[in-house]
């Protein structure tokens, strides 16, 4: 009887671990390693070129046709100031998406050196993100985590993209 | 009951508005002398089914008016009743009403009772009338009638409003765990007659006192017609003892004795519907009882929302979707040999390959020019409009107007043809107030005594051209100018060209009609005239001779989801421009060019002095081939008006593109309006052209 209980017991501490987790999709910028909520990632592609966009910040690539979708394609190194890399075939795009106040799915494609793998964190191990000051933008990073003796910076993905929508109205 | 009626509500709405359409241009062409007997059959069978319609789905009050409306047209129909000018201006006034009320009711609006007992008295006292005097054609015959049968129409009115009942109503709070249902009783009160139920909700506790098994409502109910008391009653025994209840009867003379004959066919109808429509009571809310009408512009608003809000479904051709089927058909026959080809695919087969798919191609493209194809309505849906509202206006201002149509089968999208409907009309009435002088001014001016206000659309290239054209007074440059100096729009020392006067109309608070009409001049308008017109991607322009009239030309796109576009090349970089803003091309010399002020770059084509827009520079393109002026092209475009030429590498070539959002994943960028995906799958940008002046002149 009292195994039994303490079996349940465990299983009950199990199942509270679980509610905890979160699944994020790792990547790397450089030597540093971020994540993303696995579940805004639509897909993960390779690079391919991009048609330029006229007047805009260097980090906005250009447009894609995904499937009959324009998309943009962001540089997520050059968006957090780690400098430009040479695209390879082997340059990873993660394919992201959030919905907007008014219901419709934005979609965007960001570009990183290399993806990872998919973690879980415990969401009471994610710590807030530290101010380093105003070197460091921390705007997007929604807390940080360790994986194997790892730091992982996670992003939030809406304020990643709603930046790239700056000065428009969700409506349009 | 279990069928759920409110699903085909929108059909009937759209089919009794194109009845009423149909009734419309029916009373219009209705010729006083010569009556054409199919022309008013068309009139009664219309408004017959608008009749039946709202009977079936409990809009009693549509099937009431259109009832009298109905009874007149019979009397006409059988030779019984002489059409005259009156009885028809009646019925086009009964039309409107009928509209409105229709519009309020499938915008879930309170239906203008007012206005509606108004034009019902007026057609009962036609029809009265006419019984009394048959031959009541002059003024003075007519309003003897009309004093003589008010009276009894009033009275008619009067009893019809307030026979019935009135049911005061507060159950007591346990009412809901006796099992009864207040909403059960309402639905079958309003099986009796027409219901009106009043809330009050004094007696509801606070939200957190609030027991959701417990009434704490009460109502006062008026209900209409001719009922027993005992039914009402019956209605009421069950919950006796649980409620108070007081039932008084509306008006202590509404007894049969004092109605005269005319009501009582009315009620009866009245009744004979309601019976026959249990459904209303599941469909039709109890409407409250809003005695007093609306204000009027608060109608007008929301009539305006309606317009916008646009239908959501299209009538097609049955031609058109067979003529899709036959595509589909074989663009099916086609793939299968294609994919038959491939199976065992030998060199020599690469003819038959190449056919099948210059087939493909074909068979795709015919498929696509079909299904836009279905989109499009003939113009003649905005066009046939306009003869009534030339009749009233020019009735009212007493001016001698004919309506000239020219090309009402052009087809325009669906879309376009929603959204240019407003802008028309507030040209075709500016044309009509200021264009067209009164008759007496026309002789002097040694013009016939008719003006002539001609609305025409044609094709021309990949755009539906449509002209309001009229032989009027034409607009007198000097008036603008100097109405836009008083206004402090202009500059006293500005120059401006014929054409820079002209747009003056177009901008915000301009008017220079001498007095406000209700008509036109209020100086709003214009200038939402113009940007309509823009949000739809088209663009509008002035020609106008003083003394000889003017025509504002509307330009648009035959529809909004696809674009001739030409392809151009700057750099590596694709773009594509809409084909109607092309002008032409040119490769320039140096001596036409001029730069002014070191700055801004020139050059000369005939005569004319135009702007260069460098696009490598504007947009930034490193890898442009193409430096200097003399090496690469020069794209003369047009846009709100401006001329520039854009600078190229070179011109690659025509396609039809798809017009895609940037925006949707993306935002708007200065100078592009949209994006297209090419045949490689690569994405091109679509130029704004207006937008590229403008940028440029930053």
């Amino acid at each position: 009887m009292v195994e039994e209980a303490e079996n349940i017991e465990t299983e009950l501490t199990e199942e509270k671990k679980l509610e905890n987790l979160v699944q994020f999709l790792s990547f790397t910028l450089g030597d540093e390693e971020y994540g993303v909520d696995i579940l805004r990632v639509q897909e993960i592609r390779s690079w391919e070129p991009v048609s330029r966009i006229p007047n805009v910040p260097s980090y906005e690539k250009g447009v894609v046709n995904l499937r009959g979708a324009i998309v943009p394609i962001v540089d997520l190194r050059e968006r957090f100031g780690l400098g430009h890399l040479e695209y390879t075939p082997l340059t990873v795009v993660v394919v992201l998406q959030t919905q907007t106040e008014t219901g419709h799915t934005r979609i965007m494609g960001v570009v990183v050196d290399s993806v990872s793998d998919v973690v879980d964190i415990d969401k009471k191990t994610i710590q807030d993100a530290p101010n380093f000051g105003t070197k460091v933008s921390t705007e997007y990073i929604n807390g940080l985590a360790s994986v194997n003796e790892r730091m992982v910076m996670l992003l939030d993905v809406e304020k990643l993209l709603k930046l790239d929508a700056l000065g428009v109205d969700d409506e349009s | 009951m279990s069928i759920d009626m409110a699903q085909f509500h929108q059909v009937f709405f759209e089919e009794s508005f194109e009845g009423l359409d149909v009734m419309e241009t029916g009373l219009l062409n209705l010729d006083m002398g010569d009556v054409d007997d199919e022309e008013i059959n068309t009139i009664f069978r219309a408004a017959h089914y608008i009749k039946g319609g709202s009977g079936t789905f409990g809009f009693t009050s549509v099937s009431d008016f259109t009832h009298v409306m109905e009874t007149l047209l019979d009397e006409m129909r059988d030779g019984r009743r002489q059409v005259t000018q009156t009885a028809v201006d009646v019925l086009l006034g009964s039309v409107d009403c009928l509209r409105e009320m229709l519009t309020a009711i499938s915008d879930e609006q309170d239906v203008d009772e007012a206005r509606v007992a108004e034009h019902k008295k007026t057609l009962e006292i036609e029809l009265n009338g006419g019984e009394v005097k048959t031959d009541s054609a002059t003024e003075t015959g007519s309003e003897a009638v009309v004093s003589e049968a008010g009276t009894i129409t009033d009275s008619s009115v009067n009893s019809d409003g307030e026979q019935g009942w009135h049911i005061a109503f507060s159950p007591h709070a346990h009412l809901l765990k006796t099992g009864n249902d207040p909403v059960r009783m309402f639905r079958e009160l309003s099986h009796l007659g027409e219901l009106t139920a009043t809330v009050d909700f004094q007696g509801v506790p606070g939200f957190y006192d609030l027991d959701p098994e417990e009434c704490h409502l009460s109502w006062d109910l008026k209900i209409a017609g001719d009922i027993p008391e005992a039914e009402i009653d019956d209605i009421f025994d069950w919950v006796e003892e649980e409620c108070d209840l007081a039932i008084q009867p509306l008006s202590a003379k509404s007894t049969k004795a004092e109605q005269s004959a005319a009501t009582q066919t009315v009620d009866e109808s009245i009744q004979a519907k309601t019976e026959k429509t249990p459904l209303q009571a599941e469909t039709a809310k109890p409407v409250p009882a809003t005695e007093n009408s609306k204000p009027k512009n608060d109608k007008n608003k929301e009539a305006a929302k309606s317009g916008a809000k646009g239908s959501s479904s299209i009538r097609v051709d049955t031609g058109k979707i067979d003529t899709l089927i036959n595509m589909v058909g074989e663009l099916v026959i086609t793939q299968s040999m294609l994919s038959l080809v491939g199976e065992h695919f030998e060199l020599n087969k690469l003819d038959q390959l190449k056919n099948g798919l210059s087939q493909l191609e074909r068979h795709t493209r015919e498929l696509q020019e079909s299904v836009m194809n279905i989109r499009m309505l003939p113009i003649s849906f905005v066009f046939s409009r306009f003869p009534r509202l030339v009749h009233d206006l020019s009735t009212k201002l007493d001016k001698k107007i004919e309506l000239v149509l020219v090309g009402e089968n052009t087809e325009v999208d669906k879309t376009v043809v929603e959204l240019l409907s407003d802008p028309l009309v507030h040209l075709v009435r500016n044309s009509l107030d200021h264009g067209i002088e009164m008759p007496a001014d026309r002789i002097a001016a040694g013009k016939p005594e008719t003006g002539t206000i001609t609305l025409e659309a044609y094709h021309r290239g990949g755009n539906i051209v449509i002209e309001v054209k009229d032989d009027g007074k034409g607009l007198n440059k000097d008036v603008l100018r100097a109405k836009a100096i008083e206004k402090g729009l202009i500059d006293e020392a500005a120059i401006l060209t014929d054409k820079q006067t002209y747009e003056l109309i177009f901008m915000a608070g301009f008017s220079t009609a001498e007095k406000l009409t209700d008509v036109s001049g209020r100086g709003v308008g214009m200038d939402v005239v113009r940007r309509n017109i823009q949000t739809l991607g088209g663009n509008i322009e002035i020609i106008s001779e003083l003394g000889k009239g003017s025509t504002i030309a509307i330009h648009l796109p035959l529809t909004l989801a696809i674009l001739d576009g030409q392809s151009i090349a700057v750099g590596d970089e694709r773009f594509i421009i809409p084909l109607g803003a092309i002008i032409e091309s040119v490769n320039v010399n140096e001596s036409m060019i001029n730069r002014v002020a070191g700055k801004g770059e020139t050059f000369r084509l005939r005569d004319e002095y135009i702007p260069i827009v460098r696009m490598h520079e504007i947009f930034g393109v490193k890898t442009a081939q193409a430096l200097k002026l003399t090496d690469g092209l020069l794209v003369v475009v047009e846009g709100q008006g401006m001329r520039c030429g854009l600078f190229i590498d070179d011109l690659l070539g025509q396609q039809q593109v798809v017009i895609k959002s940037l925006e949707a994943n993306y935002r708007k960028v200065e100078g592009v309006s949209g994006a297209t995906i090419l045949g490689d799958g690569s994405v091109a940008l679509i130029l704004d052209i207006p937008g590229l002046v403008r940028l440029s002149n930053q």
